[in-house]
């Protein structure tokens, strides 16, 4: 053969060129994953709640963590908020959970700050419990014992700490999977806060 | 900084979880029950171990959601209603076999989706006119002298 | 010492592979026999840079130089020898140094055995693997040195994952490698042809044994990783559509395609630019099975060190030479012209059908494992992609692929008649659907279906070499005659499909694998699949870096003693983790399989399994690698042998 003629038609041009186009899609796609990975937007390992946007699972009271607490059931939290009129956070924690001592100042900064948070305490011992309460301080207005995580489970818990924001008419309007940083505090629950108080 | 928190509530799961097995205890009686409620089990996926359904996790969530499955399977609920409880509380995500909606049409259309853009292609293939063989150079011409002559 | 002799070797290499990415290809353009002769020694250079300094990391490894921060991090001085020769490609960035010396290998070998290839297209295609050897040699350096210092040293390395220290998994990443990287060649064979313009029969004889070897390699590695879950995990499974393990199919079917289009590049003239396409679009997917997976993008159960710098070095490495290769094809191949012409019904209207049939299943494979990512990109919706999805929409894919498998080498080339085929086929087809319906009243339809195809494949197979003898058509005599008149490529060919039979009969088998969970003291006994099981003792047994414990189970059957066996837990102290012990009994037939779970209450929680004909699943690949590998030894094929002709400018017809 000697040199090609050009090619004809453009179609057939195009349709070669489908393989580079195709590929420089996915490559695209692909960088933007992991630019938004880079800056913590993307977590494959994260799971979205779907309760966000609906009414708080309805759940019998559960029964205090410690003697020093009192448990808390959906109907209790209901009437909590609809009493106060302001949101409230859930907290689910334990305190076998080395991440959980992350986040537990800022819960404690948010309880001083006068926000209510309510607990539950996620397969845990009731001493355990009260023990590091008792060091670090305790944030919860409410804390409650889920010894079986079946409650938690309704919640779409899959693991601990997850923080779920609910507003006055007991509608879950935020959920954080992991501690809550500082920053997420500042930049994510707090401006939700403000717009359900 | 988030992710790699995030990681650490899950220490206790490596790189494969290696119990894998249940306790014997929460099998229920009924070998057709128990068939039935496993086949459930495949198709939920184990949310804090990543790609594996429940039945082969040794996760502490993965042994609840086995419990769950089989508690609801003895109540006598149909495959369709334990799968749509579960997905109630952890979203489409928990299962393992995504269904068939319009955001997962792409998905189940791809093996008719890509015979078709074979049979595309062979069809474009075999429309295309061939030319004739182009004439022999010069020097061709000469090699193919020396090759008939030897 | 020897670590920063190897971090120079590695600079050396380089700078070595950056000359041999540009001279030779300079060469080429400008017809200058000097620089293109250039391209051989460049490439055994950069081999031999890249041995010294994976024999430096190797060195260090096996004297336990904690300093070498990979070496204090993998390792530890108690680690049994082999483990610290293995242990080099066991994280991150050995395996790379791994990766790039094999990559160098493939030059070196163009280099040695191409001696005949011409000239041109020597340089160009050791060029090409040059320029993709520089930038892999260049991320190793870079963002993934193993040869980074530690100071102060530690007195003691952190010790390798367990699971890992394992004679399976530690030869499963060279031979994998081997055949990710092998697909450089027929890659550099398509970016060389599209360069220069031209592919012709002798090009597609060129690039079909070095496919094969890849192909081969690449067989052998995802068999050898599925037998290492399948023995290692302990769950009873041994393929679980993870993004990792499907990273390593899409390759290999892509590769099966190429290797299968080749045939019709060199038989018939025709399919060059799809096999053009196809040689770059399988290293294309080697890459990404190689690389993707370590970005942290995929949700996998692979955990591999996840780190999204190392991630956006990687993905601009991979545009680059994929993009490349891509924006060479769309710009070149518009000039290739198609020149063959067939009928679809013929040996090569067969092979189209299967190479249709292999990259709709690589498609899917492709859509299901980043179909998450790019709902989760687009819609911001998270769904799961799971062994379920892909098991339904493989199958239907695959089945039409075996009956191909077997009816197309009984098709003649140019033009064939199907009645003959079928003729000589039938009583394969009354034999599988024969297989399939018994096995209907006993098991589920899939495993029916498994082993009506297992049937057909290798009673199809079989059939294929007894149409070549003529057998019964001629005298006995002259047929086994015939046989030795066979070509080794032919053999192979029959070999290999008679081997993907094996395999899909193992996964038939393994879908009516029976198991029982069972909790049982010393001296009790379960019943399962016609086998007693007694629990005889529970005890400790202490090991060089880890304490075990056992359980010895004796299986009898009809009062007979059919094996004996202790699976075990392992706890690595160091490691802080514990690893089970599978135990597994074969006959080749069936796997007696025991995992020991926890224990309380003196009771010993057991899992207990019988896979019907799983070790077929490997053996299967064993003989597809083998039939490989026959082809392969083809002196048709050999790869030196047809050079002298394809010298000459003619068209090989």
């Amino acid at each position: 053969m000697s040199a090609a003629p050009p090619a004809r038609g453009l179609s057939r041009r195009a349709l070669l060129g489908i393989p580079l186009a195709a590929a420089a899609a996915a490559g695209a796609g692909f960088y933007a994953l992991l630019r938004r990975m880079e800056a913590g937007h993307y977590d494959p390992h994260a799971v979205d709640n779907p309760l966000v946007g609906q009414a708080i699972p309805d759940f019998a009271p559960l029964p205090a963590q410690d003697p020093a607490s009192i448990g808390f059931g959906s109907a209790d939290l209901r009437a909590a908020l609809h009493a106060t009129g302001r949101p409230i956070l859930v907290n689910f924690f334990a305190s076998w959970c080395v991440p959980c001592r992350i986040e537990h100042p800022q819960l404690m900064a948010m309880t001083g700050a006068g926000i209510a948070i309510w607990g539950i305490a996620y397969k845990d011992q009731a001493a355990d419990a009260a023990k590091l309460l008792g060091e670090e301080g305790n944030p919860y207005a409410r804390l409650a014992r889920d010894e079986n995580g079946r409650v938690s489970i309704d919640w779409g818990l899959y693991g601990v700490p997850e923080t779920f924001l609910i507003d006055r008419a007991g509608i879950i309007r935020g959920h954080w999977a992991g501690p809550l940083a500082p920053e997420t505090v500042r930049d994510e629950v707090s401006p939700l806060l403000r717009k359900y108080a | 900084m988030i992710r790699a928190l995030v990681l650490l509530i899950f220490l206790a799961v490596p790189l494969a979880a290696a119990f894998a097995i249940s306790d014997p205890a929460e099998m229920l009686p009924d070998p057709k029950a128990e068939a039935r409620a496993e086949a459930i089990g495949r198709q939920l996926r184990c949310l804090v171990c990543q790609n594996e359904s429940i039945e082969d996790s040794g996760a502490d969530l993965a042994r609840d959601l086995r419990h769950i499955v089989r508690q609801h399977v003895a109540a006598g609920e149909t495959n369709k209603e334990i799968i749509a409880w579960m997905v109630a509380r952890y979203g489409d995500f928990v299962r393992l076999r995504p269904p068939f909606e319009p955001l997962t049409w792409l998905l189940w259309a791809s093996p008719a989706l890509a015979l078709v853009a074979g049979a595309v292609i062979v069809a474009f293939a075999l429309r295309e006119k061939r030319p004739p063989p182009a004439p022999l150079s010069a020097a061709e011409q000469r090699k193919l002298k020396d090759v008939l002559k030897s | 010492m020897i670590p920063e002799l190897g971090h120079f070797a590695l600079a050396l290499a380089v700078v070595i592979a950056a000359a041999q990415a540009v001279l030779p290809l300079i060469g080429a353009a400008r017809r200058d026999a000097a620089l293109m002769a250039s391209a051989p020694s460049l490439a055994f250079g950069q081999f031999l840079a890249l041995a010294l300094a994976f024999g430096a990391l190797l060195w260090s490894s096996v004297v336990s130089d904690f300093s070498v921060y990979n070496i204090a991090e993998n390792s530890q001085s108690l680690k049994p020898l082999l483990y610290k020769i293995t242990g080099v490609w066991g994280d991150h960035e050995g395996s790379i140094l791994l990766w790039c010396l094999i990559l160098a290998l493939c030059g070196a070998a163009v280099g040695a055995f191409g001696r005949a290839l011409p000239a041109a297209v020597r340089a160009r295609v050791i060029g090409v693997l040059g320029a993709t050897s520089a930038g892999f040699v260049l991320f190793s350096l870079t963002v993934s040195n193993p040869f980074v210092r530690l100071w102060p040293p530690p007195w003691e390395g952190q010790g390798m994952n367990p699971l890992l220290e394992d004679p399976g998994l530690a030869f499963h990443p060279p031979i994998l490698y081997a055949g990710y990287v092998g697909f450089s060649i027929p890659f550099a064979f398509a970016l060389a042809a599209l360069i220069e313009g031209r592919v012709d029969a002798a090009w597609g004889r060129w690039v079909r044994p070095w496919a094969l070897a890849a192909w081969a390699f690449l067989t052998g590695g995802i068999a050898l990783g599925s037998w290492w879950s399948y023995y290692v995990l302990g769950w009873g499974g041994y393929w679980f559509w993870d993004p990792v393990e499907n990273a390593s199919l899409l390759p290999w079917l892509a590769g099966t395609a190429l290797v299968h289009s080749a045939i019709v590049v060199e038989k018939r003239d025709a399919l060059k630019i799809w096999t053009v396409l196809l040689a770059i679009g399988t290293f294309s997917l080697s890459l990404c099975g190689t690389f993707l997976v370590r970005s942290g993008i995929l949700n996998s159960v692979h955990a591999f060190a996840n780190d999204p710098a190392r991630g956006v070095f990687i993905l601009v490495l991979l545009a680059l030479v994929i993009g490349t290769a891509l924006a060479l094809f769309a710009w070149r191949a518009p000039r290739l012209l198609p020149t063959g012409i067939f009928a679809p019904l013929s040996r090569e209207g067969a092979l189209v059908l299967n190479n249709i049939l292999l990259c709709s299943i690589a498609a899917v494979v492709f859509t299901g494992t980043t179909y998450p990512l790019f709902a989760q990109l687009l819609a911001g919706a998270q769904i799961s992609v799971g062994a379920p999805f892909f098991n339904a929409a493989v199958l239907p894919l695959a089945i039409p692929l075996f009956v191909v498998m077997v009816i197309g080498p009984m098709l003649s080339w140019k033009r064939a008649a199907l009645a003959p085929a079928l003729i000589r086929l039938w009583w394969v087809a009354l034999a599988a659907l024969a297989v399939g319906v018994f096995a209907t009243f006993h098991t589920a339809i899939f495993p029916a279906l498994g082993f009506a195809a297992s049937v057909w494949l290798i009673l199809g197979a079989f059939v294929d070499i007894i149409a070549r003898i003529r057998l019964f058509r001629l005298p006995l005599a002259t047929s086994l005659a015939r046989l030795g008149g066979i070509p080794l490529a032919a053999w192979g060919g029959a070999i290999a499909h008679a081997g993907m039979g094996i395999t899909v009969a193992g996964i038939a088998g393994m879908a009516i694998a029976e198991h029982r969970i069972v909790a049982i003291a010393a001296g009790e006994t379960v019943d399962l699949g016609g086998y007693r099981w007694t629990l005889e003792d529970l005890r400790d047994a202490p090991g060089p870096n880890y304490s075990a414990r056992l359980a010895d189970i004796r299986v009898t059957r009809d009062g007979r003693v059919i094996a004996v066996m202790s699976p075990g837990r392992r706890s690595y102290p160091l490691q802080r983790t514990t690893t089970t012990e599978t135990a597994i009994r074969t006959n080749l037939l069936r796997d007696l399989y025991a995992v020991l779970g926890e224990e309380r209450d003196g009771k010993a929680v057991l899992r207990l399994h019988v896979n019907y004909l799983a070790p077929w699943i490997w053996l299967g690949a064993l003989v597809m690698a083998a039939g490989g590998g026959l082809s392969l030894a083809d002196r048709r094929l050999r790869i030196g042998a047809p050079l002298r002709r394809a010298a000459a400018p003619v068209v090989a017809a």
